[in-house]
This record gives C-alpha cells, structure tokens and sequence, in this order.
C-alpha cells in the first residue's frame, strides 16, 4: 500500500487495525493501529508489560504455540493485503515470510552450517551448492563469515554470545524475510556485540522491514527510523524517532523519554 | 585466638561433625555394596579359570557345565542374550521414542498427564507375570502365524521384554525432549518448521544425552532381564542368531544353577559367576558408553 505524505509516497508494508489480544482473560493489546513503513526500522518502545513483545509475536503467529491466546481485529499484511491473524491463515505461511530473531540467542544443537541452513532445507531445498551459496551470502550479510568460514562445520555452541546472535541473524536472513522482527536483541550482549548487531540492523533496513523491540531508549534513538511508544497494552504515540525523542505529542511520552517512569 | 562476640559451643562442633560423618556413610554404602559385588564374582570366578581357560571359555561353542562331558563355551549364552536383547530393542527403541515424541510434543497436556503414568505402569507388572505372558500369550500367538515356532523361543520372549522397557525408554526420552527449553522450539517454528520438522530436527538433538541414557538403561535392563527368558526362551544354551529357536541366556543359566543342587564347590557351581562376571563386563560397557556419550553430547543451551 502506498499513501501520499507531502512530496515522498511512503510504501506501507503492515498494518494493524484495531488489533486486540488475549492472554486467556487478560486483554493484553488494546486496539493497536500502526502501520509499518516498508525497508525502514520500527521500533516499539516503552516499560516492561506494556505489551511491545506481545505485539511484535502477532506479526509471526508466536502466540499460537501456546493454548488460551486469542487475536482479534487485523494485521495486513502488503501487498497482498491479507490479514495474517485470521485463524483461516496457516501461521507457518506466515512465518516463511516474517522471520524473528529472539531476545537470547537460541541456535540449534547443530553445526553453523545447518544452523543457517536449517531454514532453506525446511523450504525444501537440499542441493549442496545453493545451500553453500545461501550459507555464505548469509553469514556474508550478519557480518560473521570472516569470524567463521574456517570451522562452517563446528558445533555453534561454541560461539561466543554475541557471534549467536549474528548466527541468529544469519539464519533469519536466509530464508529472504519480507520483514524481520527483532525481540529485544541486544538485551543479552555486552556493548561491542551490541553495536555490531545495531550496525547490522542499520544496514539490513535497504532490504528488509524491520521491527524491533528494545528496552533502550538510545538504542530506539540510534537504529529506528519510526518510533511506537507503548504504554498497558495501548499504543499512546507513534511517529518519526527525532520527533517521538525531541517533541513528543503526549505528555505521557515526554515522561516515559525522559526517565521519570518505566 | 580473639573472640568474635558469638562463640560455638562444643556440641555444635560435635554435632555437626557426626552429621557430616553420618552423611559419608550413606554415600559409602552404595559403593561398597558394588565394589563387594566386584569383589566375590572375581574371586569366585578364579578357581573356575584355573581349571578352565579364558581363551576356551571365550570362543567354545558348546557350554554343557552340567553334563558328564563338559564344555565351557560362553558363546552359545552370550549369544541368547544379545538375541533377545536386539529383539526387545528393536520393538522398544522405535515405539518408546515415537510415543516420546508424541507425549513429549503433541499431546495436550491433559493427555498427557493421564498417559505417562499408565505408561509408567507397565515398568510395575513383575517380571514372571510378564514371562508368562510370554509363554502363555504370546507364543501361542505367534505360532499362529508361524506354525513351525517352538514353545520355547527367543521371539517371543524378547518382545514382551521389549514392551517391558518401553516405559523406561518413552518416559526418560520425554522427561529429555520436555527439558528442551522452549525458546529453542521457539526458534523453530520462527523458521517455518511444522511440528515434525521442530522435534526431529531441533527437540530430538537437543535432547540427544537424555534420550542416549534412556536407551543405555534400556539396553541395561534388557541384558540382566532374568524371569521372561528363563520362563519363555527355554533353558537349553544354542549356539544361533535365529530368534524363533529356543535357547538359554547368560540370567537363565545362572538362575537354573543357583536353584538346582549342585555342591557350592563344583565346577559347575562356579561357572555361574564366570558367566555373571561376563554379564558385569556387558553392562559395565555400556554404562561407561553411556557415560561417555552423554559427555559428548551435553548440550549447552
């Protein structure tokens, strides 16, 4: 989709309209409407329990893992327009398109090879030479092949925190995700790792929509191109970051910026 | 020595000491038992070995200790065990891991927490009942399909042995598949995988150490198995790999001796300890296997 904003048109790649959702009784989003800037950085903001991580799992369908969740509304996705919530859309569709990398880095008990190319093969696909190509493009674009391309076949448990989570990227971005969704990533690593994975996340944005999650406010500040700021399950404002960091509309935003609570 | 304001009284001192000393012979006790166990299948196995040696007793073919003429031939015992046992294990491995799988990753959680400990159940029924059923059921069974299949034979104990060990397979498989933590399933499933795809290629490798001692234990407890192969298997050493014969295992030897009424300082008598130190090696091996493999494949999550 594509709306006019002064000059530019913006591509719009996700919408959420009126989106609620359920743990069991507890009504954990509130009639969310944002939409999500195509090849941009999203982020979503604001104190822990206000509902970012539960809104950024409804875009891959995480939350039907567990019994008792319950969605309602829509969230589009563009261009086909189709609301990937319905309970008529197979999550794993969805997924194929939406990739996720976690808060901790979850590699699989396998070399790093098929690590990143767990996905492809999961897509069916097993020629060796589009596997190594993929593997290598892969690690290329996480910015770990250099660190890696001499033990491809060692067990990936034997990287260190913040090499997982670029192997976590890497294997995200093998399976070409239309949007990738990031879950507080940084939150396990300590500050080299983390600016590594935030340059990533810089230069991912040419060719991927991304989302993130984080609980820093500078890391929102330095990465993201929009800002969402979140507060007990309702989306109180959203707009460019320079905007939400230097004149946010709400009072409660201003508050939640600048320390006094969260 | 300068007083810190609190002083321990003596009987503090002492009484701890006594706790700890207490403590220590608790954890003693296990392995002393082993290492008397060691100990009296060796020394009662030396005089056995001075009149028979190692190298016949490990490669004749005939084991005839009760008869006039007698041979000391391991083979033929050893070999009704690793028969019967690789009958039990190729019924028990694959259903005890696919019903792991399905507890352990599909079943709703009321299901499952009313199948496990029926499951677990089947590791109570006493072993005779299970032998009889062997021989009562089961053959009788089979030799419909197979009318040539003696009363004794090796088949038909070595399944019910395997419907035995199942719950000891499928139970520790699950307890290892469930102790998976969910943000690697998690993981998964954010890569597109359906179900089967997430447990095969992720829950099952994670779980590869539990699910290695799961199937150690049940390797265990199907070679010391005593009570359905003495009842259902026949008590006649027979040197074959064929399990629709009948044959004695290296248990049922030791069990038919230690009730007849052979003298304690015959021949005969002692080659059961022989055989049990045999028996010792075999698990033994297979505990330090599964030692080792459980090292290797420890995973860090």
């Amino acid at each position: 989709m594509v709306i006019q904003n002064g000059k530019t048109d913006i591509k719009i790649k996700a919408e959420s309209k009126n989106l609620n959702f359920y743990y069991g009784t507890h009504h954990a989003l509130k009639d969310i409407n944002l939409k999500i800037i195509d090849k941009s950085v999203t982020a979503l903001i604001g104190p822990s329990g206000c509902g970012k991580t539960t809104f950024l799992r409804c875009f891959n369908r995480m939350h039907d893992l567990y019994v008792g969740n319950k969605y309602d509304g829509s969230l589009l996705l563009y261009p086909e327009n189709i609301n990937i919530i319905s309970s008529s859309i197979d999550p794993i569709e969805v997924r194929m398109r939406i990739g996720m990398v976690f808060q901790k880095p979850n590699p699989f008990p396998k070399s790093i090879f098929e690590n990143v190319a767990y996905g492809l093969r999961v897509r069916g696909v097993n020629r060796r030479s589009q596997l190594e190509d993929k593997v290598e493009e892969s690690l290329r674009k996480a910015a770990l092949w250099d660190e890696v391309k001499d033990r491809l076949h060692g067990l990936a448990f034997n990287l260190s925190g913040g090499q997982l989570q670029r192997l976590c990227i890497a294997r995200a971005l093998a399976n070409d995700p239309e949007i990738l969704l990031f879950d507080e990533p940084t939150s396990a690593l300590d500050p080299i790792a983390t600016a590594k994975v935030e340059e990533l996340v810089t230069e991912l944005k040419n060719t991927v929509t991304i989302i993130i999650v984080t609980h820093n406010m500078q890391q929102a500040g330095r990465v993201s191109d929009h800002t969402a700021f979140m507060y007990m399950g309702e989306l109180i404002e959203f707009d460019r970051t320079e905007k939400i960091f230097t004149t946010p509309g709400k009072k409660l935003t201003e508050e939640y910026i600048t320390g006094r609570f969260g | 020595m300068k007083s810190l304001g609190y002083k321990r009284s003596t009987t503090q001192y002492i009484r701890e000491w006594c706790i700890e000393l207490f403590l220590l012979a608790s954890a003693s006790a296990a392995i002393f038992v082993t290492l008397a166990i060691v100990f009296i299948l060796i020394s009662e196995s030396i005089p056995f070995f001075k009149e028979v040696s190692i190298l016949i007793f490990l490669s004749d073919t005939q084991w005839t200790p009760l008869f006039a003429n007698p041979r000391y031939g391991i083979l033929p015992l050893l070999m009704g065990t690793l028969v019967t046992t690789g009958v039990a294990l190729s019924l028990a491995i694959p259903v005890g891991t696919i019903s792991a799988i399905y507890l352990s990753e599909y079943a709703p959680a009321r299901l499952r927490e009313t199948v496990k400990p029926i499951l677990e159940l089947l590791a109570a029924v006493p072993t005779v009942v299970y032998g009889y059923f062997a021989l009562l059921f089961v053959t009788p069974l089979l030799q419909k399909f197979f009318p040539s299949l003696p009363g004794f034979n090796m088949l038909s104990a070595g399944l019910v042995m395997g419907v035995m060990i199942i719950p000891y397979i499928s139970s520790l498989s699950e307890d290892a598949m469930r102790a998976v933590p969910m943000h690697m399933r998690e993981g998964a499933y954010a890569m597109g995988s359906t179900k089967f795809q997430t447990a095969i290629n992720v829950v099952m490798p994670g779980a590869l150490s539990g699910i290695t001692a799961a199937y150690i234990l049940g390797i265990s407890r199907a070679i010391g198995e005593t009570m359905v192969v003495a009842i259902a298997a026949g008590m006649q050493p027979n040197f074959t790999i064929n399990p629709a014969e009948s044959a004695a295992t290296i248990t049922a030897f030791i069990v038919q001796v230690s009730l007849g009424d052979l003298p304690h300082d015959s021949i005969g008598y002692q080659s059961i300890f022989a055989a049990g130190s045999v028996l010792l090696v075999i698990t033994f091996s297979f505990n330090i296997l599964g030692f080792l493999v459980k090292k290797k494949f420890r995973q860090r999550y």
